[in-house]
């Protein structure tokens, strides 16, 4: 793999990541449970939908075939997203959103301050100006999950359960394919095995506030990287782009 | 389950260093560092501050409307307690 091939397939991935978060955050505009609670979520999704346009632009120019930002993100298959899978997966109920947002945020941010310092110039302005964004998400969010845990017995016992139920997404995170040792050793991007001992530390450190138990270890699931999604994944990209599948090129 | 309404908080943002809080408006929140977060989100979007002071608004003590002549009338009649009675010298600036 080129050292140009490997880039471009890395900032996808974050473009991507970002992307399918806010549409999920999106599909959350109007539903959340209180006024100041749906203020906060939908800041957040706007952050996420700025990051995906910074890497997809870049994205775009770096693969050199004129594809726009909106190309990128309402004109490719599902199987050419390189999102992962814990991102994708549905809202459910409040506390399965917090989990799932606090899990990935608790990576995101190590990943965005290695990225910080690495070699490309412009991944690195795009991760400084993100890192700030999500460590204010990660602030809310673990205050919520700290909230739900050392809540009521069933806010105790729900939010323990959506822990349980998507800890198997977590480990695709430090996984290291070919793109992410090229990034490491080419650009003296994240070290995955660093930031797990990060991830790990600081989620244990959340959960255990929350006095929730740390699920077993198990099997993890993974692909998304590779673009192997799971069945929610269809309905999702199907109403995200139907816009402008339909009316290609539309504008307002 | 009986559905409680979290407690009203009042949020106060400083927009500039060198400039007092001034109230901003209120926010619903279960505690106050959700208090906190709330008013950071709901306030301060379009970059209006740069500090945040939230209060819960039941420790707020206000004077009563029905007190009003007996706490503010008093003060119209003393027009000797502005200071418009003095000449200001010519070169004084900052008076």
């Amino acid at each position: 793999m080129s050292k140009n091939d490997a880039v471009l397939a890395y900032v996808l991935r974050l473009a991507d990541n970002a992307l399918i978060l806010a549409q999920r955050m999106v599909e959350l505009v109007a539903a959340e449970p209180e006024l100041e609670e749906e203020l906060a979520n939908a800041n957040f999704a706007l952050d996420f939908l700025g990051q995906a346009r910074m890497f997809y632009t870049y994205a775009g120019e770096l693969e050199g075939a004129g594809r726009s930002e909106d190309d990128l993100a309402f004109m490719r298959d599902g199987n050419e997203f390189r999102n992962l899978l814990l991102i994708e997966q549905p809202n459910g109920h409040f506390g399965d959103s917090i989990v799932r947002q606090y899990l990935f945020e608790a990576f995101y941010v190590h990943q965005l301050d290695a990225l910080t310092q690495c070699n490309d110039p412009r991944i690195a302005e795009i991760a400084a100006r993100a890192i700030k964004e999500v460590r204010y998400h990660l602030r809310h969010i673990s205050h919520w999950l700290i909230r739900l845990g050392d809540g009521t017995d069933e806010s105790h016992q729900r939010v323990q359960a959506s822990l349980d139920e998507l800890w198997r997404f977590t480990g695709e995170m430090f996984v290291n394919d070919d793109v992410d040792v090229a990034i490491r050793d080419n650009l003296a991007g994240p070290d995955l095995e660093a930031i797990a001992a990060l991830w790990k530390r600081d989620v244990e450190g959340v959960i255990s506030e929350a006095t929730l138990q740390l699920p077993q270890e198990q099997w993890m699931a993974s692909g998304g990287k590779q673009g192997r999604h799971s069945e929610h994944f269809g309905f999702l990209i199907a109403e995200m782009q139907f816009l402008q599948r339909s009316y290609p090129g539309a504008t307002w | 389950m009986t559905e409680k309404e979290w407690p009203l908080y009042e949020v106060f943002i400083r927009s500039r260093a060198g400039l007092s809080h001034r109230h901003a408006g209120s926010v619903h929140a279960p505690d106050d560092q959700m208090a906190l977060d709330h008013a950071r989100d709901t306030y301060t979007r379009r970059t209006e501050g740069v500090s945040i002071w939230v209060v819960p608004s039941e420790r707020i003590v206000a004077s009563d409307p029905k007190e009003t002549s007996a706490f503010f009338e008093p003060a119209e009649d003393k027009v000797y307690r502005h200071p418009t009675f003095y000449e200001i010298p010519d070169g004084v600036e900052n008076l």
